[in-house]
């Protein structure tokens, strides 16, 4: 695999994605305008009176009055030069709310993605090392309750246990805004508001990359190469580490691109119970506030996200397995 | 070779799951008689611990959790099972579709399916309720139209596999049309696989939809288990059984639910289990 | 015979609690001595390959595992043996080459760091002295460019390389004794016998053992010195090879042997040419080409190029070709399961070529298909009745009618006409292809195309089903297109025999003719290349 054409594919797939996130941006567009109620009935109602003429004027203020379609070139079209317009509930640029609030939620999500996979492949590993013994049993019990947990019921659990009860650990926001920390002492007190809301995230999914990979393992350890390498006189550990481990590891690199998605909804869940700064809490916000130039940023940030994610997956894929052709 | 009934009914995990499974399902169906007072109907005192009385305590506003929890399993299980039926049969005709007639077909529906999974599923499905506003009605519709894509991809994957047989040729040499082939010799032959991600997604489905509650987008008129762990979590440090009744129940549901499907999983395909 | 390096005393090994039969080796004892290439003969069933594996300690625990006898190699107790003590066994005095080299190896590993690791483990040798001697190994088994193939992935090889590397690995450490378990049943013809070749020359210069596993006789005639017939876990058989092709003495033997057709052409040509039932002209094929949006043009593979070939009314003409040649496009070409790019394909004179469905429709009836794989040509959700009666019942006879015609249909493939009612699960490869025939023949076909009919059955069925085909096309007054691999089959049961090569056709006559001169080169390389040719029972 020669740099150049890994960089070519690289520059292929971003391309790829062009469409995709337009069309996208396009479906929730259309998707908002059914929604019940606008921007300018809001804020007509929360000022109280809400004569028709004001709501009309608002309206014209904001560009509410064209036809869809009209409304939908102009954004499309702001859209491709990264102008993703005003939002008049926070009197801020999306583009400059979204890049605030997305750096809790990349922190929560980055540190989810690396301790779902790297403890859920170690665990599943060490299952299928110890198949049908009691510590595969209680790594599999483990898994399967984990898998089956909602979300926000682990939050509020962990809250309960770790911060009201022991008080080990704060119960909400990403840092202790009052005490001003600076430097070190806040990369300290952000990792300590962090380590629940990234717990709770990272459970589902290390559930889920731990069975994958115990299943995987197993599966992998009957095919005819594990006999072949059998035959050679190596060790179970010689097999497992050297043959067994990056085969299975490719699905759980597949699953990992799959699930970016549901991170990120997840998020929502985990944001909200933890009072997360992050994007989840934006989009809730903006929904409930009709502020859907906002929500639209959101969607747009998040499709380019989960396609950025799936393209550096796919890189790692690439650089994994040889048969994979990356110019075809 | 043991037969499937003997496979499946002959896993402890199932049959402990199917005991909870039934267990649920008759609170659900005799909910009225195993609880006299209506779910959102304030009974007695807020924040009484378990009674005989009152079995599992009352909430913040005197309503009997038990009345929650009872009338709560039919408006989950309902939710759940409609919004699976709706994206199965979806995602199947899409899947069939797509691995069936291949070419431009497949490349249409395949990017549609894409594109819903590019999406952030359950920030989606968070809009699509607050757009349909939320009733029972918009929570299926929201539940089914962001977990049809996997669905349609396991079909797929099937269809393609089992239209390469030569069963399926032998149909088109003695004239079958397209329909009836994928009708009568395809689709029949991918059920089983359908069967396992299908109960699976129904535990998918339970945790969406008091996921939606939970955040205080559920059917209003409804109890549900989410929106039970919602209401009682602002009493956390002081009344933490509002919080843990109902995700216990859920726990245990989706649990129930995972470990059925996968005994499924296992007594359709029994050598995966075997070595 | 010298004193044998591995002795196998009353080997039974046990399957698990679900399967047919209790025992997979039931009581087997073999030696084999220095220097000598003893082939374990068996149908699938047989326990063969249970045997083998059992040898090195690979059987699949827990569920398969020995429960009694003794295998002794050099001065121990193999099933005794320490699990230190058996990996120095394994790769170091005795190694293994296994059927299908593809999945054998380590996809995401070089084939030099697969073939190194076996240095690694069991010798001192430093990363430079171990690549001197990778490399040397290479050489020896006639890769080409040995000094490049090591970086090279698994699937950047074709599988005669692919086989080469794993007799390289078997051959890494000098071995006492090698187990080949079906090494040439995955190749194409001409690289199995370059491989039955290779191994033969090895091991003359090696003085290795070689314990070969193998289902075809042709290839015991080709490498070994002695034979052991096995049969549902027990031993049959044992002798030279000689007597026992020659004078076999069980009755078990004497089937198997007499099941092998022979490379004689049993049928002469006939001086009169009939009209065509199926004539094609020009016929092409491209696959691919098709530029990708973003992507690069893909690649075009020409499958079928400008093939002429005829099928006189009631003549049998076989189709022969490796992997690859294109002859299975053609099939469905011909059938309609694929639309051709070009050219004639007429059918009783009329061309279908381009045809779409519904066009073909009125033509369907006049050619069916035999298949290859009895497990998946039958929908397994549907009666046996059903399946045969589904195109009849399609052209309009009533379904009472179609399923008394089936019943007789069964009744002359030899079923007994009850088995209507009864699912495909319930039949064994051999009956399932004749429920295949039937479905075939409810048409009332003029032409019948069989795609390699028998290539997945084992040897005693593979004739019954042949000497079928071949009865009824004589009675029927049928045409065929009989499409396989294997000259033996084609000298069987066609009169005209058509080779086929990278797409096209390279040589065609009666079947007699191109057997006693083939003119093609490729033709004599193909007539060479048919293990046991020099064999004639």
């Amino acid at each position: 695999m020669t740099g150049l054409r890994l960089l070519r594919y690289i520059v292929r797939r971003l391309l790829q994605a062009v469409p995709v996130i337009l069309g996208v941006t396009v479906l929730c567009f259309l998707l908002l305008q059914l929604a019940p109620g606008d921007l300018a009935e809001v804020l007509a109602g929360e000022s109280g009176g809400a004569s028709a003429e004001y709501i009309q004027d608002l309206r014209a203020r904001y560009g509410l009055d064209k036809p869809v379609l009209v409304q939908l070139g102009v954004y499309v079209k702001n859209v491709i030069f990264f102008d993703l317009g005003f939002s008049f509930r926070h009197s801020a640029n999306v583009s400059d709310l979204l890049l605030e609030r997305m750096m809790p939620t990349l922190l929560l999500m980055g540190t989810t993605l690396v301790l779902s996979v790297g403890v859920g492949a170690l665990s599943g590993l060490f299952a299928a090392i110890w198949v049908r013994t009691w510590r595969d049993h209680i790594i599999s019990l483990g898994a399967i309750v984990a898998y089956a947990t909602p979300l926000f019921w682990v939050g509020l659990m962990l809250i309960l246990v770790f911060s009201v009860w022991l008080d080990w650990f704060p119960t909400s926001g990403m840092e202790n805004v009052v005490m001003f920390h600076e430097g070190w002492d806040r990369v300290v007190d952000i990792a300590h508001h962090l380590v629940l809301p990234a717990i709770t995230l990272s459970l589902f999914y290390l559930a889920l990359y731990a069975r994958l990979m115990r299943a995987t393992m197993l599966e992998q350890r009957g095919l005819d190469y594990v006999t072949t390498a059998k035959a050679k006189g190596l060790t179970e550990r010689q097999i497992t580490f050297r043959h067994v481990l990056r085969n299975a590891l490719l699905p759980v690199v597949t699953m990992a691109g799959v699930q970016v998605g549901a991170l990120l909804g997840g998020s929502v869940v985990v944001e909200s119970v933890f009072a997360w700064p992050g994007l989840g809490q934006l989009a809730f916000e903006a929904l409930f506030s009709r502020d859907f130039n906002l929500l639209l940023g959101i969607f747009f940030i998040s499709a380019c996200l989960v396609v950025f994610v799936n393209i550096v997956v796919d890189v790692i894929y690439v650089l994994l397995d040889p048969r994979i052709r990356v110019d075809e | 070779m043991n037969t499937f009934r003997q496979r499946f009914f002959g896993n402890p995990r199932v049959i402990g799951g199917l005991a909870w499974l039934g267990l649920v399902i008759m609170v659900a169906i005799a909910a009225p008689l195993l609880s006299p007072h209506h779910p959102f109907e304030i009974v007695a005192q807020p924040f009484l611990i378990p009674s005989v009385e009152h079995p599992f305590g009352t909430d913040s506003l005197g309503r009997s959790i038990w009345a929650g929890l009872v009338h709560g399993a039919r408006t989950t299980l309902v939710i759940a099972i409609l919004a699976t039926l709706a994206s199965v049969a979806f995602g199947t005709l899409v899947g069939a579709l797509a691995g069936y007639f291949g070419g431009w077909v497949d490349d249409g529906l395949m990017r549609l399916t894409e594109f819903f999974q590019t999406i952030p599923s359950f920030i989606f499905a968070i809009v699509l309720v607050a757009i349909l506003t939320p009733s029972a009605t918009s929570l299926i519709v929201a539940i089914a139209v962001v977990s049809w894509p996997p669905i349609a991809r396991v079909v797929r994957g099937e269809v393609l596999s089992v239209k390469a047989r030569e069963y399926v040729q032998a149909a088109v040499l003695v004239g079958q049309e397209d329909m009836a082939i994928l009708f009568r010799q395809v689709l029949p032959n991918t059920l089983s696989p359908l069967i396992v991600t299908g109960s699976l997604l129904v535990a998918t489905a339970i945790l969406v939809e008091s996921a939606l509650s939970f955040l205080g987008l559920g059917a209003p008129n409804l109890m549900s288990w989410g929106f039970m762990v919602g209401a009682g979590r602002s009493f956390l440090r002081d009344a933490w059984w509002l919080v843990t009744i109902p995700g216990v129940a859920i726990l245990l549901t989706v649990l129930s639910i995972n470990l059925v499907g996968e005994g499924l999983n296992d007594a359709l395909n029994p050598r995966l289990s075997d070595l | 015979m010298s004193a044998p390096i591995l002795r196998i005393e009353d080997l039974r090994v046990a399957l698990p609690a679900w399967s047919d039969r209790p025992l997979a080796v039931d009581g087997v004892s073999l030696a084999i001595a220095r220097n000598e290439i003893l082939c374990v003969v068996g149908e699938s069933g047989s326990g063969k390959s249970v045997m083998a594996k059992a040898v090195l300690g690979l059987l699949p625990a827990p569920h398969v595992r020995v429960v009694g006898g003794a295998i002794h190699f050099e001065g121990r107790d193999l099933l005794r043996a320490e699990e230190e003590e058996m990996r120095e066994v394994r790769g170091g005095r005795i190694s293994m080459i296994f059927q299908e080299p593809m999945v054998a190896l380590n996809p995401l590993m070089k084939v030099g760091a697969q073939t190194d690791e076996i240095f690694r483990v069991h010798t001192d040798l430093d990363a430079p002295a171990r690549r001197q001697r990778v490399v040397e190994l290479f050489s020896d088994v006639h890769l080409p460019d040995p000094e490049r193939i090591p970086d090279s992935y698994p699937h950047e090889l074709s599988g005669g390389q692919r086989q080469r590397v794993m007799i390289a690995m078997a051959l890494a450490l000098e071995p006492a004794l090698i187990i080949a378990d079906e090494p040439t049943t995955a190749l194409d013809v001409t690289t199995q016998a370059q491989i039955l070749t290779l191994l033969k020359e090895l091991q003359g210069r090696h003085g290795t053992a070689v314990l070969f596993i193998t289902h075809d006789f042709g290839v015991v005639a080709e490498v070994a010195d002695r034979v052991v017939v096995m049969r549902n876990g027990r031993l049959v058989e044992t002798g030279a090879t000689g007597e026992v092709l020659r004078a076999p003495q069980a009755d078990y033997t004497k089937a198997l042997v007499a099941a092998v057709p022979s490379l004689h052409p049993r049928h002469a040509s006939a001086p009169d040419q009939p009209a065509p039932a199926l004539a094609l002209r020009g016929l092409n094929k491209v696959y691919g080409g098709r530029a990708g949006l973003f992507g690069g043009p893909g690649r075009r593979v020409h499958a079928v190029r400008d093939v002429d070939l005829e099928v006189p009314r009631g003549r049998s003409v076989a189709l022969v070709g490796e992997s690859g040649s294109g002859k299975s496009t053609l099939a469905r070409c011909v059938v309609g399961l694929e639309r051709a790019d070009g050219g004639d394909i007429r059918l009783d004179g009329e061309n279908i070529a381009g045809f779409s469905r519904r066009q073909l429709k009125p033509y369907r009836h006049l050619v069916q298909m035999v298949f290859q794989d009895p497990f998946a040509s039958l929908n397994p959700r549907h009666r046996v009745g059903d399946i045969i009666a589904l195109g009849p019942t399609l052209r309009g006879t009533p379904k009472r009618e179609a399923w008394d015609r089936a019943r007789e249909l069964l009744g002359m493939v030899g079923l007994q006409p009850e088995a209507v009612g009864r699912y495909p699960h319930e039949f064994s490869g051999g009956q399932r292809q004749r429920i295949g025939i039937a479905r075939a023949l409810a048409m009332e076909p003029a032409l019948i195309l069989a795609d390699e009919p028998v290539s997945a059955l084992d040897v005693s069925v593979q004739k019954q089903v042949l000497d079928l085909l071949d009865d009824l096309r004589q009675s029927l007054g049928l045409s065929m297109l009989f499409i396989t691999h294997d000259l033996r089959v084609a000298a069987h049961v066609c009169e005209e025999i058509a080779v086929m090569r990278h797409g096209a056709i390279v040589e065609r006559g009666p079947t007699s003719e191109i057997f006693a001169d083939p003119r093609h080169e490729y033709t004599r390389q193909l007539l060479d290349s048919v293990p046991g040719k020099g064999w004639e029972h």
